[in-house]
Order: structure tokens, then sequence, then C-alpha cells
């Protein structure tokens, strides 16, 4: 009787093991979420605008249907990102997402405080990698550090009445966001060459 | 023998415990964090990088992205101020004012995030569609057939969420109460 009780309480100890261990793993695991679901739909390095939301489609559950929103799939392990996203009239933001959908970036054009939001995206490791003196040219620069070498933006535009939703899906249209293919190394290349 | 069904046992029930414990807290989310004024309830946290284990496993779950910090905040509502179950086929009265924010959004979801279909393709309201009183306050009638005013149609589903998400507002992470973000009341007015 004794010995069926100490199971009992082996079992549910271990089972609370079991149950911290499957939580910290389910967003390693998981095979719905929102990555997994965008992937196909989606161009590495490339800003992909989202259908609409409706009742038979979705990308996404929760979406709000009153905004564009369009969808940049990077992966960083060839080199930084250049995003640029033209503000719409209402409302825009740039949010940005871990491979594992960690929220660790948003910002908003009010906050961007320009017509265009500008932001260059990269590792923390190649972050380190920039030359010193290029920090001070970078003061109009935004240089976000992305935890994971893989990831997601997203570009939300609102259209505040339904009639709007064309101008704020052009303003998405015109965004953009791509490697940064003849800039740095260039300029990584002349500070060395001076000293 | 005997050894070997007692550690049968144990195991099996270390995973019964354990996974559905886990399959519970990911699909009907815990009370960690969570910020809860009336019938709204928000998790400012998930929109940062310090998101609790149990968030990422119910966000990983459900597909959805949360709503980055910098961008705003969204509080989902599924039962009135009563602690009643939002149901369809009655009438029910989202009033009141918003905290401050640039813009808000109230839209209409099914429990897993379906925007659910009907003729007016009427999913929600933004802050500049409604039609407000003179003292700045505004009335929501959700029903399955028309009101006059700001009527959003629930197609007569049975269990339905309401999601009011604030863009570009300062109420987050350090909000507690009532007095810092003025939530709009949810009553049910007539049920059939």
């Amino acid at each position: 009787m004794i010995r069926l009780l100490f199971t009992i309480i082996a079992g549910v100890l271990l089972g609370g093991v079991v149950h911290l261990v499957s939580v910290l793993a389910l967003p390693r695991i998981a095979s719905q979420d929102a990555y997994s679901r965008l992937t196909p739909m989606t161009k590495k390095n490339a800003v992909t605008a989202l259908p609409l939301a409706d009742p038979e489609n979705a990308p996404m559950p929760f979406m709000d249907p009153a905004f564009a929103i369009a969808i940049c799939r990077y992966d960083l392990a060839d080199g930084p990102l250049k995003l640029t996203v033209p503000v719409s009239q209402a409302y825009t933001s740039v949010s940005f997402y871990t491979r594992n959908e960690v929220a660790y970036y948003a910002i908003n054009d009010r906050s961007a405080g320009r017509k265009v939001i500008e932001l260059d995206l990269m590792t923390e490791a190649q972050h380190n990698a920039l030359p010193e003196d290029e920090e001070i040219t970078a003061a109009d620069r935004l240089i976000i550090d992305s935890p994971t070498e893989t990831g997601l933006i997203v570009l939300k535009a609102l259209a505040p009445e339904p009639g709007l939703m064309p101008q704020a899906q052009a303003s998405l249209v015109a965004s953009s966001c791509s490697m940064q293919t003849d800039a740095p190394p260039v300029k990584a290349g002349a500070p060395s060459g001076k000293r | 023998m005997r050894l070997i069904f007692i550690t049968l046992l144990a195991l099996v029930l270390a995973t019964v415990v354990g996974l559905g414990s886990t399959y519970l807290t990911a699909t009907r989310g815990t009370d960690l964090g969570t910020l809860t004024i009336g019938a709204w309830t928000a998790r400012p946290k998930s929109g940062t990088a310090d998101v609790d284990p149990y968030s990422r496993a119910s966000i990983a779950r459900s597909g959805e992205l949360p709503i980055g910090t910098g961008d705003g905040i969204a509080f989902s509502a599924t039962s009135d101020d009563k602690r009643k179950p939002l149901d369809g086929r009655c009438d029910v009265v989202v009033s009141g004012v918003t905290p401050a924010a640039r813009f808000w959004t109230l839209t209409l979801f099914d429990r897993k995030g379906h925007l659910v279909a009907n003729s007016l393709k009427r999913y929600g309201f933004t802050s500049q569609e409604i039609i407000r009183g003179s003292d700045g306050t505004f009335e929501i009638r959700v029903a399955s057939r028309s009101r006059a005013g700001n009527w959003l149609p629930t197609g007569g589903i049975e269990r339905y969420a309401l999601m009011l998400r604030l863009y570009d507002t300062p109420v987050g992470v350090a909000t507690r109460t009532q007095r810092d973000a003025p939530m709009p009341s949810i009553s049910t007015v007539n049920c059939p």
C-alpha cells in the first residue's frame, strides 16, 4: 500500500518535470506556429504582402482586419538586412519577431519620426564586426540586433476606414527589405586601409 | 514483476500529468502576467523579449503573432462585466471610453481567432469609423440582427471573443488599474 502511494507521488513529481520540459520545448517543436504558417507563402529576404484577413482564409488567427500586412521573412546568414518602409497616412508600424515568435522590437511611424522608417537588421556578431567609426554616421540609421539568425518582420499599415485600404496596401508595396549588397564590404574595407 | 508494474505506473502517470497540464496551460492560458480591467484581459509582457514560457507555448500553439509593445497592446474579452460568456444570439453593448491611444480597433472573432462571416463584411470597428455621442463616449451594439448606430454583427454564433487593440498608446507593462486605462464596459442587455 505504501509502495503504491510512493509510486503515485513519484509519478506526479515526474509529471511536473515532464510539464516544465514540454512547456519549454513547445515553441521549438510546434509545427503550426506563425513562422511555419508563413514560410510557404512568403519569400526569403523580400517583402510579401499578405492577403486581407477574411473569414475563409486568414494566414494567422487573431489578425486585425483593419490593417494591410506585409511580411519580410529574414535570414541573416549572408549578411545584414536593410529595411525601408514609407509611412502611410494613418498609422504604420514595423514589428520584429524571432524564429520562435518572440516580439523583440517594434516601432511605429511616430517614434521613427520621419516619412520613411529606415532600419538595419543584423545579428549581434555582425553588429560587433561593424567598424567603430561607422557608428558615428549611424546617427540616422537605426540598427536592430536580432537575437536569432532567422525571423519575421511584420509591416502593418492601418486603413482607418475600409475605403482607405488600397492606400495602406500601396504604401506597403513601396517598402523594401533586402540584403545590403554593395555598400558594407566597401565601407568595411576602407578604414582598415587607412590604418 | 511488481517492480516493473510500479515503474510503468509511475511513468504513465508522469506522462499523463505532465502532458495534460501542458495542454491545458497552452490552450487556456495562465494568469501569469495578465492585466485584467473589467471584462478585458491583456498580456503586456507578450509583446516584449521577456515573455513568460507559458505565453510562448500558447503563442506557438495557436500560431498567432503577439502585438509588439512598441506597436500597441491587445485586450480581449470572452465574457461581459457580470462574467456571463459573450453569446452571439444576445444583444451585447460595449460602451464608454477607451484609454489614450492614437488609434484603436475593436474586432469580433470566434474562440479560435477566425473572423465571423457576415453579409456586411463588417468584422470590427476602428476608432475613426465609430459614431460617438457629444461627450466623446460611444456605444457599440454587438448583435446578430441589424441595429441602429454602431452595429457589429455576430453571425449568430454561440461563443465569441472581442478584441480591443490600442495602437501607439501609453498603456502597457506599467499599467495596473482602471484609472490608468479606462476600458469600455460590456453588458448583455437582451437575450432571447
